[in-house]
């Protein structure tokens, strides 16, 4: 609606006019001015002036719902109450049904916690027919990290569903609706996005997956200054498909250490600290997600994969209706499984960290699994 | 005073300028038809100059009769009467509350910030649920406008809040009226839902007309009592190459939103996010948007973690001293943390 034309507003024709022959086009060249900036461009009265802006705010703001409809629309006209189940029942339950529509999923982790394998699970889900509770479309999946295995896929459907997958054809059909995408640069992906973006308009696409999203500006985005971020259009952009389009959209991110003097305090805080002498807690770890806190910001549910003592643990970091809670889990032929499905309550800010102790450990002793996953 | 501070356009006040009309008492003196004639222009036209002009002077004029001494002036004494009676939000939390003086104050511009996942959205719906509390239950029974610009606004998460505080007023109502005949109360948790004029903002173009729209929509819904924007930030952040144009409609926008407060006594509550700054050696977090825009808002509450326990800390703020108190995020929504009841430690 930014793009709104001006002549187009139904302003007094003089008005409109004046508009015109100064080149203010649109909603958004009128709106990035300020009232005193365009009495002085157009040349006309302040009261004019008011009366235009007011106009042109009036029609190019977007209309309002009040939250009840809004509630009763989602609930009428959405298959499974806008989730997509991960059949991992106690991480169902915590996120109320599973990975919701219409918002962005992150999964945060060091390399080889399980990320990409937990995406697969996802992408096989949602080409499952209705009728074996999928959602029964198209996947994409933005593979930039060159890791997607379609045997592994078929491996995990083999052994989750067995009764599906040993159906003639019915694996031919599920894999050929998962849409594999492998851009090389940040340009390129760019430019998937834009495709994407009418694709999932035309061909009943029910879910996103970009793995990874990091690797996309390693190398390009690290502690630079630059006062934008390398992937500030993409993040938007990438929000506004899923909730348009009101699908699932889930991307990974890896990890990284975190600097020295990284910054995880307030201004006020280092002052309290100083007179109380340094009694800042020393974290074991310095994981941190590789994309910034910008990223953070943007992202509406988070999932934690770490490792701890040996085990692997999946939580929920971020979520505004979920409480924090965490599930320990294990990696078998069907992809991702709990070991117990009542999940550990995180307290605090422990939910945000990310530990990696002892995780070469488990990839050694842990037998089930299997090699095509690596 | 010079003609060039009157809000004319440019031609208008090139044309006064040029034909020796330079300062405003020139002006009074004269006509509108000796106006016309000398800037050759209609008369009319020279009518609504003069009226800008006479609307000026006599802002300026100081009026000895009546209480006002100054026009639009108010005495700190009346100022005074008025903060008194002003009317808080309850956050849902006492200790929060507390600090808070109450609460979040209509009139005021509230700026909120703080990590993701620190509950800067589960504050923005608690508050917008919490307005709605009858006058009967100490609240404003007032209506809210929730303007998302992230797209983070759950309404499932809206819904068990409302029914949480439907449960608390039910609660709160049987042990008021314990032995008189209970007096029925019907609290509908979806009505709640029904007050909350959701707006979805995608462009910063779009969020800038809301805010400019927000004035004629406030005056058909008398009732609304809070403006939650979530957050102020996120298209401010991004596709932004010219950073004065950022800082000046950030401003213009800041100005609006201060006026609003204002003229409809409500409360105008800002989410902002974080970002690092490089500050004397080391890097630390700050709310985004830069420096100036800090000087946006009266009040300004960081989030943060303070070891395993969500704490608020009020950064900025011209009548509570800087404090901080620890919160909860449960499943009803904002409430005191539970863990301990450790005193409101004052910094």
């Amino acid at each position: 609606m930014a793009n709104k034309l001006i002549s187009e507003m139904g302003l007094p024709k003089s008005v409109a006019n004046v508009f015109a022959a100064r080149n203010i086009i649109t909603a958004k060249d009128a709106l990035s001015l300020g009232e005193f900036e365009l009495m002085e461009l157009l040349d006309v009265g302040l009261q004019e002036v008011m009366l235009a802006v007011a106009h042109i705010s009036e029609i190019s703001c977007p209309s309002y719902q009040t939250a009840l409809s809004l509630l009763e629309q989602r609930s009428q006209n959405e298959y499974l109450a806008g989730h997509l189940p991960t059949r991992l029942k106690g991480l169902d339950e915590a996120l109320c049904g599973g990975i919701p529509f219409g918002v962005v999923t992150e999964l945060v982790g060091p390399a080889g916690i399980g990320k990409t394998q937990f995406c697969l699970k996802l992408a096989l889900l949602a080409s499952l027919p209705t009728s074996y509770g999928g959602l029964g479309g198209r996947v994409i999946y933005v593979d930039v990290e060159s890791k997607f295995s379609s045997r592994r896929m078929i491996e995990m459907g083999l052994s989750s569903f067995p009764e599906i997958f040993q159906m003639e054809g019915l694996a031919q059909e599920m894999a050929g609706r998962i849409l594999v995408l492998r851009p090389a640069s940040l340009s390129e992906f760019t430019e998937s996005l834009q495709q994407i973006k009418l694709s999932l308009l035309q061909h009943h696409v029910k879910l996103l997956i970009i793995d990874s999203m990091a690797a996309l500006t390693s190398g390009e985005y690290g502690l630079g200054r630059s006062r934008h971020h390398p992937l500030g259009w993409h993040i938007s952009f990438i929000k506004s498909l899923a909730e348009f389009c009101r699908i699932p959209v889930v991307v990974t991110n890896q990890v990284r250490s975190q600097a020295r003097d990284e910054a995880s305090q307030y201004l006020f805080q280092v002052q309290s600290n100083a007179e109380t002498i340094e009694d800042r807690p020393k974290f074991d770890s310095h994981l941190v997600a590789a994309l910034g806190i910008q990223w953070a910001h943007a992202v509406s549910i988070r999932l934690v994969l770490e490792s701890r003592s040996g085990q692997r643990l999946i939580k929920i970091a971020k979520s505004s209706i979920s409480p924090s809670i965490g599930f320990y889990f294990n990696i078998t032929s069907s992809g991702i499984s709990l070991l117990d499905d009542e999940g550990v309550e995180m307290m605090g800010a422990e939910a945000n960290t990310i530990h990696c102790q002892g995780h070469g450990g488990i990839i050694n002793v842990d037998t089930e699994l299997p090699q095509s996953a690596t | 005073m010079e003609v060039s501070s009157l809000p004319l356009s440019a031609s208008q006040r090139g044309k006064l300028i040029s034909a020796g009309y330079t300062s405003l008492s020139s002006l009074c003196a004269t006509s509108s038809c000796n106006l016309a004639r000398d800037l050759k222009i209609s008369e009319n036209e020279a009518a609504d100059i003069l009226k800008v002009a006479s609307r000026r002077s006599g802002l300026d004029k100081i009026e000895n009769g009546g209480q006002a001494i100054m026009n639009g002036a108010q005495t700190a004494w009346d100022m005074l009467h008025e903060e008194e009676s002003s009317i808080c939000i309850t956050t849902s939390c006492s200790d929060l509350d507390d600090i808070l003086g109450g609460g979040i104050r209509c009139k005021e511009v509230t700026e909120i910030g703080g990590v993701p996942g620190i509950g800067k959205t589960q504050l923005g719906i608690q508050l917008a649920v919490n307005v709605q509390i009858p006058a009967d239950y100490g609240g404003l029974g007032g209506k809210a406008i929730y303007i998302d610009t992230e797209g983070s606004f759950m309404v499932e998460r809206a819904l068990q809040i409302a029914e949480a505080c439907a449960d608390d007023m039910l609660e709160y109502n049987s042990l008021l009226w314990k032995d008189s005949q209970a007096c029925e109360v019907n609290i509908q948790p979806r009505a709640f839902l029904n007050n909350m004029f959701y707006f979805r903002i995608c462009t910063y173009t779009e969020q800038i007309a809301v805010i400019n729209y927000l004035e004629k929509f406030i005056s058909e819904h008398k009732d609304v009592k809070v403006v939650i924007i979530d957050s102020i930030t996120f298209h401010f952040r991004q596709d932004f190459e010219d950073m004065a144009l950022r800082t000046r409609l950030l401003g213009g926008m800041a100005l609006k939103l201060m006026n609003l407060a204002k003229r409809f006594n409500l409360a105008v509550v800002l989410l902002n996010q974080v970002t690092t700054k490089y500050n004397e050696g080391s890097f630390q977090l700050t709310l985004a948007l830069g420096d100036s825009w800090s000087h946006a808002s009266t009040n300004r509450i960081i989030l943060y973690w303070n070891g395993n326990e969500r704490h608020a800390y009020i950064d900025k703020s011209p009548s509570m001293r800087s404090a901080s108190a620890p919160y909860a995020v449960t499943i009803k929504g904002i409430r005191n943390s539970t863990s301990n009841c450790k005193r409101v430690k004052l910094m």
